[in-house]
């Protein structure tokens, strides 16, 4: 317990001071947690660490990312990259693969360990390249589409390659593994480990379960989150959302490994069945800060699994061989982007962010080592070009925006504008007041995001075809998984009172550039959301009170317009006592308590009783003036 | 017998005598239809609709109103513009209120003599009323002289404000009846509740 207390302290500290120093200079957060890691390396390996270890366990934050990238894609939007997920993506597999094999046939190795290594290094870092896109909010343009695709696909391809790497064992290191079994140990935990019972099941078994196991993940994410969510809504606790989105999708990789797939690929496919899912904001944001923290994890552990003894030894020929690699890389996808017509910057983006080695490399190259595929001492090389050019990808990312985009900016900068999304509304509480709000902006063709936490009012919303996600709005998380950075309007229209004043008090503070429209419960709630910064303030009882008041004395007999221009009158009045009164208000002070206050407030309502029945000349005469024939002005006068 | 539609208009109702009296007497009359604007739009969204049909309904249109500012309240100008549409009241195939007569009753603050072109006003009543006239034109209507109370705010001669409404009435029977002489009315700028045309009979 002590120890992995204070293994966790060390990789928190590390982190927490070097990712902050490195954001701030630029490098983004990727760099900074590598080079905690290489900080920690030393003090680790006093600890007797085992990093290795730590780094598969850590790799399930590649997982949960590919979780929280299905959220963000819909199954339309996945279908219709199917062109570049299999063309591009296979492609740079395979190209990739060929000419890294020629190079190190040319080198002088055999062709088996060449093919290893080219499959090795086909694949690229998809927890860089998607955590560095995401932060650079880079992923929707056509340059991190792309390299997505690519992503995705290596992700897939790992599958078969763990199932053909042991076709190309060399006999002789095979007998020298079968003696050092210890190294299997490292593979159990990845990928395609097939557990006993699966493997002793005859093919078209494993093939049945394996469509099973996808089907369960398609049929239960689309049927079974709801109910699932509607039971842990009963007990009001805030970490069981966070458990169960845990849960669910542990479990979902465990099934996966089971059938010997992907557990990537099986969270992917559950993240994109939930896309739709109204639930799909509260997952990512429960997700996001276990993600976050494992991918620092695992990019530290890279840092500290660096080999520098061997590094300083070799470091002219494995510098060599990283640019080398880095070079093919980047000219594969050069060369395919203008196949698949990606032009630009976007063109750059791909090519450079993907010319690097990826966490897979190590499992594959694990992997290799313990069938006997490559030898121990070409693995340590090939593990030190892996972590080399994953850490140098930042340096290309930098590359990228410091002398790429800004050649493309100039002559994009239009298109851009036009394709702009149009900003979108955030509507917090869709009950009777905010569900009035998003009815009247989506007729008017307005895109929204409504959030509320009621989750028997979201199965009824949901009966009539309203899109409404699952959350508190007042988290903060909850905001920006919903947008808040890209938003124009932030509706609040929650119940709760503490917690609506709460909201616009940190919208106004974090995102200064919202609009925000709120719904006053009361008139000191007005005084409170005017002084949190809210730009509109609107009392919810007020207006439909004053058409209520305004029927009253239409029954009563007063002539329609006549009511119309009195209450009109009573709403003007009202809003300037409002002013005259906010002055005085203190939240400090109860206003039965606050003597200045209430001497005001009768002074007014005296006043206003005055106005309304047409006695007074000051500014009650505005729903009476006007109308009033000249000549008879001067007789009531 | 003419199907008669009388509009009428006045935002300060309340404050009003002349109009009063008159509303009063047209209410009345279970012949004709009364809608008082004010009342049935007091927030302006006027039913184009409802209004159009109206029109259909009837054969002569009359509005009634005070002058403000030289042209009718507010709500008039707005009724006018949405009911009116092209393609219903004018333009291709805007012919449904060919043939229909349009009158206006109207009531003014000032003397006769100050709607002239040596007096206060400088022009006539029936200059200030031609963009109604012109808009009876382009909907192919008959359009009638306005009947018109001057100096109605004046408390000179109390009995004129009676006289003017029971005019009122008798000439809005008339129209019902087919006995009010449009030809000798056309001969005369305004009409006043002294000479009414009407053709004997009742």
């Amino acid at each position: 317990m002590d120890g992995f207390l204070l293994l966790a302290f060390v990789f928190l500290v590390a982190g927490v001071i070097a990712v902050p120093i490195a954001t701030k200079l630029g490098l983004g957060s990727v760099l900074g947690y590598l080079i905690a890691g290489i900080a920690i390396s030393p003090l680790l390996h006093s600890l007797g660490v085992n990093v290795v270890s730590l780094q598969h366990f850590a790799e399930f934050g590649v997982v949960m990312m590919l979780f929280l990238v299905g959220l963000e894609l819909e199954p339309r939007m996945l279908w219709s990259m199917r062109d570049k997920l299999l063309g591009l993506g296979g492609l740079q597999v395979a190209l990739t693969t060929g000419l890294v094999m020629l190079v190190a046939m040319a080198l002088g190795q055999a062709w088996t360990i060449a093919l290893a290594i080219g499959l090795v290094f086909s694949l690229s870092s998809t927890a860089i390249v998607l955590q560095t896109l995401g932060e650079k909010g880079q992923l929707k343009s056509d340059g991190g589409q792309a390299s997505f695709s690519v992503l995705l696909f290596q992700d897939i391809a790992v599958i078969p390659m763990l199932a053909f790497i042991p076709l190309l064992a060399l006999p002789e290191l095979l007998d020298a593994v079968h003696s050092v079994a210890t190294v299997a140990a490292h593979v159990e935990h990845d990928v395609a480990v097939e557990v006993g019972f699966f493997a002793s099941l005859d093919a078209w078994q494993r093939a049945l379960l394996t469509i099973a196991a996808i089907g369960a993940v398609i049929v239960g994410g689309s049927y079974l989150t709801q109910p699932i969510f509607r039971f842990i809504a009963m007990a009001k606790l805030r970490e069981l959302f966070s458990a169960t989105a845990l849960m669910m999708v542990i479990g979902i990789a465990l099934l996966m490994t089971f059938v010997g797939l992907s557990p990537a690929l099986g969270t992917f496919l559950a993240g994109v069945v939930l896309a739709n899912s109204e639930y799909r904001h509260e997952l990512e944001s429960d997700i996001e800060p276990f993600k976050g923290l494992l991918l620092g994890l695992f990019f530290m552990t890279v840092g500290a699994g660096i080999n520098f003894g061997l590094l300083f030894a070799q470091w002219g020929e494995i510098l060599a061989l990283t640019l080398g690699l880095i070079v093919i890389k980047a000219l594969v996808l050069l060369i395919l982007s203008s196949v698949f017509h990606i032009r630009g910057a976007d063109r750059w983006l791909m090519a450079l962010g993907l010319a690097q080695a990826g966490e897979f490399g190590f499992v594959l190259l694990s992997f290799t080592v313990a069938n006997g595929v490559i030898p121990a001492a070409v693995s340590d090389q090939l593990l030190l070009v892996v972590a080399l050019s994953m850490l140098l990808t930042p340096a290309l990312f930098i590359l990228f925006d410091k002398r790429i985009l800004p050649k493309y900016t100039q002559t994009q900068r239009n298109e851009a504008d036009e394709v702009d999304e149009q900003g979108s509304v955030i509507i917090a509480g869709h009950g009777r007041f905010g569900g009035v709000i998003n009815r009247i902006l989506l007729g008017a063709g307005h895109k929204t995001v409504v959030l509320d936490h009621h989750a028997e009012q979201l199965d009824m919303l949901r009966k009539f075809g309203i899109k409404v996600f699952y959350g508190d709005a007042s988290r903060p998380d909850m905001l920006h998984a919903a947008g808040i950075e890209e938003a124009k309007i932030l509706v609040v229209a929650i119940d709760e009172k503490e917690q609506s004043t709460e909201l616009v008090r940190y919208a106004t503070k974090h995102h200064p550039h919202v609009h925000i429209v709120a719904r006053a419960m009361s008139r000191e709630h007005v005084y409170e959301l005017y002084a949190a910064g809210a730009a509109d303030i609107i009392r919810d009882y007020f207006d439909s009170a004053v058409r209520a008041g305004r029927s009253a004395l239409e029954a009563l007999g007063t002539h329609p317009f006549d009511a119309e221009r009195q209450t009109r009158g009573f709403v003007l009045n009202d809003q300037y006592m409002l002013r005259e009164v906010a002055a005085l208000y203190d939240p400090e002070i109860p206003s039965h308590e606050n003597e200045a206050y209430i001497a005001k407030v009768k002074e007014l309502m005296a006043f206003q009783e005055k106005a309304m029945r047409g006695h007074s000349a000051g500014f009650g005469s505005r729903s009476h003036r006007g109308w009033i024939p000249p000549g008879s002005k001067e007789e009531e006068g | 017998m003419a199907k008669v539609l009388v509009y009428y208009a006045h935002p300060g109702n309340q404050y009003s005598r002349v109009n009063k009296a008159m509303s009063k007497q047209a209410k009345a009359l279970s012949e004709i239809t009364f809608v008082d604007l004010y009342a049935e739009y007091p927030r302006f969204n006027i039913d184009v609709e409802q209004e159009q049909k109206r029109l259909l309904a009837h054969d002569v249109i009359v509005f009634q109103f005070p002058m403000f500012w030289y042209s009718t309240p507010a709500l008039i100008k707005e009724w006018l513009d949405l009911v009116l549409e092209y393609g219903f009241a004018y333009g291709k195939n805007g012919t449904n209120l060919k043939g229909k007569t349009m009158m206006l009753a109207v009531t003014a603050a000032g003397s006769a003599e100050a709607y002239s072109t040596d007096g206060h006003h400088q022009q006539s009543m029936r200059t200030f009323l031609t963009p109604l006239e012109q808009t009876a034109n382009l909907c192919q209507m008959q359009f009638i002289p306005p009947y018109v109370l001057y100096a109605s705010l004046s408390h000179a001669e109390p009995a004129r404000v009676q006289s003017h409404a029971a005019a009122y009435k008798a000439l809005l029977l008339a129209l019902f009846h087919d006995q009010f002489d449009v030809e000798a009315a056309k001969a005369r700028d305004v009409l006043g509740f002294d000479d009414l045309p009407i053709k004997g009979g009742q």
